[in-house]
């Protein structure tokens, strides 16, 4: 038994069953009976449907039933957004379960066979005959926001989804006196389209039972609550009969946060037939349908004083929707990004627009840092240009402009409260730890057969423990953002924990247990979590937004803090001595002084399980709840360093050192810290490096298999490094912040700023990202003049 | 694997897998199944059968006597760990190590490699350079065809319906050759955005021989003969090597290949690098 286990980087009790492949995901639920439901997907990016024809499908071996839009027309509502964007007319697409009329992008649903296996609804498939009128298509967010773009919904003028802006300070009179006496910087910077890759594709399974009226929906969900609430809402079963369950869930980065039209019509299907029905995508159907991230096209302008201090930031960008709002999708580019303009420094003014535009594309949706990075991006992307301009060490500009250290509240001009910080200190850390001088000193011996070295740093601070719920509301978010916790102990002193949360590959399983034992000095391995089961566990509002230990594990830290309160005045009673003599340390509750007098949790649990002798008016048992509603978010930060040799003979990058410094308050686990550090750093690089999701001028998608969309590989990293520094946040209870986003923030820009900082002496001043050898190889050439 | 309909049957013999081909028109043979799977995956290939010769004792072993003779079911694992391949054609054995990753070197065969004729693959450009021949047993019987006349087109061989390759012949290397590999990769799928092998006799210093192929930009793995002309009576100097290696410019012909990674017009202007990252490890491999 270890009470000194926070901190400690105990092996991830997750892993065994997920390393030897017996755990259970949503598609190794089998069921009697059970029908497989396939979807039969546009092959258009825009089309008028001028006839479907299921005639052949319908009299196929094997099938069931199939389903067109207007089978469920008066069946299954729209499916719904659920991030109503306050101020910023906001128009919602109708978004229908099964496209009836109009596809809009390569993957709209236009009908769904039931068949009693796959091979037979897939091969069914095949022989539904549609009649499609292609209209023109538009994909380019800026371009879809043009006057003569093709439109995609009739009620929806100009494609514009949403025009949302952020202003702080004055940001005109800060550039006109840039203008005169110091300097601008401006850029266009785009973020591609990404596809967020979780191992496991997206899948569900709906059993209805006719006698009951109660439906089970096993689902690949980030969120089975909110799941829950929206399945309700869409297909009509009740809540309370509606119980979903998200097994083994195979990681989401953000694409498991919405509620589908396949999820819905899984549902829709068993219900209609009184089978069970299973749907699971293929890889190229998670390409094509499932959401995607980032996708802005940003005018970025930055001013500052000849000196470097900068005095304003003003940006216009137009965010890629996709085809339709998806669950959280209006929030990404807005809340979680304009919020956050500012950063790690001062900043005294900044204004940004940002226009949500509707394209022909798959919605897009959070992904993994959701907003932030692109925010991030933005403005350690016009450090660096500022810095090459006054000819001025890029980490000397930043630590010009951090916000000085603090330790309990900073207000910044996006009118958030950052809790607290020491954004020079980590800066100043990271660059003795890497030797930058040195770096620098060598890099300055110029290239090596044609190979130049740059060095790339970012800083960034993030918003993550979304979040206050009182926020929740005034942002238009349709939910709360409380967590809970029930941590239940029996007589033999070994716990259960419930938890609203949902974590599906972060570890929270260990973590949570961590908490749980330091908090009450049990073995951390008697404390079994459940979670992901709406009928077994207290409401939550799911796993993301780096939130799940920054909220439900401070839910869970005052639930098992309420244990001990009462286990305390119990072991007083049975010491016969009074609550406020008792002291408690390493899982013993002592008398004051005389610590030979004392009782073991385990002591405390088996009286108050039996209830033989309790103090007078206390209840039995050794329960307790919370609903934790944190008072603010949580504000992690850090600065990154990479560097690079670009081959200029070929356009090649290799990535030759990484290091990472994060500050995410005191660790619960250092391990898996670090792991869910390395994790976000390489899913950032791959946006820096490798990844893009093309589609082509048809809007259609020409990456769509894994052959042709690359992700990070292990050969192509060096061993990234892990630093970090402890700065407590003042109002969690464990002092925790989140750090599963961190990673990706920092890493896409640290890995770009590095890539520019080698071509600087070749003149290249701007690069679309990802940086294949043919783009750094063409940019080259331009700057050559050939 | 959710594929259309199809028949399958696992032919015990290589005669067997005769009998079946004729009886079965459109079947597709199965081998390590790294070409056909994806395509029956994705169904853009549905044929009625597929003959399974993955078990065939007959088609797999690698052996030299006057040649060295590498059965077509050879795996590309089996191929890069082979000292026999290591010793007399170390740019096959340099390639089928890059091939995919672990899992696909561990089941992908060098007969069903050639039989797909992928210009982004890697062995056909080996094989070309090495002078290789393909063994075919036909409804005629047994053929030999020299690998330069293999390869006819983008996914296109000199292979008839009812054909199985049963091994791949390649000359032993005598004790002035040197042999390499050197390969631009692509990021997602790991083929070869351009390959070049090249395979050199060096006498008393200088190159008095070459036979150097280029594949993955162009639609069959082609022969550099301007770079062969540049090398030979040559010495092996950095300076030869580079002049030589641009000249590769004149080997391309005009039906180039690109895609959304690496456009044509990129992958003619970076091919000399490869060529002469070719060349400067075989040079290194001269005793």
């Amino acid at each position: 038994m270890s009470a000194r286990i926070f901190g400690s980087g105990i092996r991830r009790r997750e892993d065994p069953r997920l390393i030897t492949g017996s755990a259970t995901y949503t598609d190794d639920i089998t069921l009697p009976d059970m029908a497989y439901a396939a979807m039969l997907r546009s092959p258009h990016a825009h089309a008028t449907i001028k006839n479907i024809d299921t005639k052949a499908a319908v009299a196929a071996p094997g099938v069931v039933a199939v389903y067109t839009g207007a089978d469920i027309e008066g069946q299954l509502e729209p499916v719904p957004c659920a991030w109503l964007l306050p101020d910023s007319d906001l128009k919602i697409a109708g978004y229908p379960c099964i496209a009836k009329d109009v596809v809009r992008y390569t993957g709209d649903i236009v009908a769904v066979v039931v068949a009693d296996n796959r091979y037979q609804a897939y091969d069914a498939l095949d022989l539904i005959e549609v009649d499609y009128d292609p209209l023109p298509t538009v994909i380019n967010p800026k371009a879809a926001a043009k006057a003569d773009a093709p439109q995609l919904h009739d009620d929806i003028e100009g494609n514009q989804a949403f025009h949302w802006t952020v202003t702080g300070g004055d940001v005109d009179a800060a550039f006109a006196e840039a203008e005169t006496n110091g300097i601008i910087i401006k850029d266009r910077i785009l973020q591609q389209r990404l596809i967020p890759n979780a191992m496991e594709t997206r899948s569900a399974v709906a059993q209805y039972n006719r006698a009951s009226g109660e439906l089970t929906l096993w689902s690949t969900t980030q969120n089975p609550h909110i799941a829950r609430f929206l399945c309700s809402v869409v297909t009509g079963v009740p809540e309370d009969k509606l119980r979903v369950i998200a097994p083994e869930v195979g990681g989401g980065f953000g694409s498991k946060i919405a509620v589908y039209p396949a999820d819905f019509l899984t549902i829709f299907c068993s219900k209609s037939l009184g089978r069970p029905v299973k749907w699971t995508e293929t890889r190229s159907e998670n390409y094509q349908a499932t959401t995607h991230g980032r996708d802005h096209v940003q005018d970025v302008e930055l001013s500052a004083t000849k000196e470097g201090e900068i005095t304003g930031l003003r940006c216009t960008v137009y965010a890629g929707m996709g085809a339709y709002l998806s669950t959280a999708a209006p929030g990404i580019p807005t809340i979680l990004h304009g919020l956050m303009l500012s950063g790690c420094y001062t900043v005294p003014a900044v204004k940004e627009d940002v226009y949500g535009l509707y394209t022909n594309g798959v919605p897009v949706e959070a992904y993994r840092g959701a907003g932030r990075p692109e925010a991030t991006f933005m403005l350690e992307r016009l450090i660096d240009v500022l810095a090459a301009k006054l000819n001025l060490d890029p980490a000397a500009v930043r630590q010009k402009n951090f916000i000085p250290k603090f330790d309990d509240g900073h207000d910044v001009v996006t009118g958030l409260t950052y809790d607290s910080g020491d954004y020079p200190g980590g800066l100043t850390k990271l660059l003795e730890h890497t030797d930058y001088k040195t770096l620098r000193a060598k890099q300055a011996e110029g290239p090596i057969n044609g190979k130049y070295t740059g060095i790339g740093i970012s800083s960034y601070v993030e918003i993550c423990g979304l979040g206050p719920s009182q926020v929740a509301g005034a942002i238009g978010f349709q939910g709360g953002l409380w967590e809970s916790a029930i941590v239940r102990v029996h007589p033999t002193g070994k716990v259960h924990v419930f938890i609203g949360a949902s974590p599906h590959g972060q570890g929270e399983e260990t973590t949570f247990a961590q908490i749980v034992a330091s908090e009450i000095g049990v073995d951390a391995n008697d404390v079994k979590i459940f979670h992901g089961d709406t009928d077994n566990t207290p409401m939550g509002w799911g796993t993301y937004g780096s939130r799940t230990t920054a909220v439900g594990g401070a839910a869970l830290a005052v639930a098992v803090r309420k244990i001990r309160d009462k286990a305390k005045v119990l072991a007083a009673h049975l010491l016969e001595a009074s609550a406020e003599d008792m002291e408690y340390a390493d899982g013993k509750f002592f008398v004051k002084g005389s610590s030979d007098k004392s009782k073991t949790i385990q002591d405390v649990a088996l009286m108050a399980n039996v209830a033989w002798d309790l103090p007078e008016g206390m209840e039995a048992g050794l329960e307790a709840s919370t609903f934790y509603d944190p008072p603010n978010f949580v504000f992690p930060y850090g600065s990154h360093l990479a560097v690079v040799e670009v081959d200029t003979e070929t356009g090649h990058v290799e990535l030759i050192k990484y290091t990472a410094l994060d500050d995410c308050g005191p660790q619960i686990n250092p391990v898996i810290v670090e792991g869910q550090v390395h994790g976000g750093v390489v899913q950032g690089i791959g946006q820096a490096l490798w990844e893009e999701a093309v589609y082509d001028d048809s809007a259609q998608l020409t990456t769509g298999t894994m052959l042709d969309y690359a992700l990070p590989r292990a050969d192509k990293l060096p061993p990234i490094e892990v630093i970090s520094t402890v700065t407590p946040s003042p109002h969690h209870p464990l002092g925790v912040k989140g750090v599963g986003e961190a990673g990706t923030i920092a890493s896409t820009v640290t890995v770009y700023n590095a890539v520019m900082d080698a071509l600087k002496p070749l003149g290249v001043t701007s690069i679309d990202m990802p940086f294949t050898p043919e783009r750094v190889w063409r940019a080259i050439q331009d700057a050559k003049g050939n | 694997m959710f594929s259309a309909d199809f028949d399958y049957f696992r032919a015990g013999s290589v005669a067997e897998a005769g009998e079946l081909l004729a009886k079965h028109p459109g079947a597709k043979l199965l081998a390590g199944g790294h070409s056909l799977i994806p395509l029956l995956k994705l169904r853009l290939a549905a044929p009625g059968a597929v003959i399974d010769i993955g078990r065939i004792a007959d088609l797999q072993g690698i052996s030299v006597a006057d040649q060295l003779t590498i059965g077509a079911l050879s795996t590309h694992a089996e191929i890069a760990s082979s000292s026999d391949v290591q010793q007399h054609a170390a740019a096959l054995a340099d390639a089928a190590s890059q091939v995919g990753d672990p899992a696909v070197r561990n089941r992908g065969t060098i007969g069903g490699n050639v039989a797909h004729a992928d210009p982004a693959s890697d062995l056909p450009t080996v094989l070309v350079s090495l002078g290789a021949t393909v063994t075919i047993l036909g409804p005629d019987g047994k053929r030999s065809v020299n690998i330069a006349d293999f390869f006819q087109g983008v996914m296109m061989t000199s292979l008839g319906d009812n054909d199985l390759i049963t091994s791949i012949q390649i000359p032993t290397a005598s004790a002035d050759q040197v042999t390499a590999y050197a390969k631009f990769s692509h990021p997602a799928s790991r083929y070869a955005v351009i390959g070049v092998a090249v395979t050199l006799t060096i006498t008393n210093g200088t190159c008095s021989d070459a036979s150097i192929a280029i594949g993955g930009l162009v639609p069959t793995p082609t022969r550099c003969k301007a770079v062969e002309d540049a090398l030979r009576g040559q010495p092996l100097s950095t300076s030869t090597i580079a002049t030589a290696a641009s000249t590769v410019i004149n080997d391309l012909g005009d039906d180039l290949l690109g895609d959304v990674f690496a456009s044509a017009e990129y992958r003619k202007a970076v091919a000399h690098v490869y060529v002469r990252h070719a060349l400067t490890t075989a040079a290194k491999r001269v005793k």
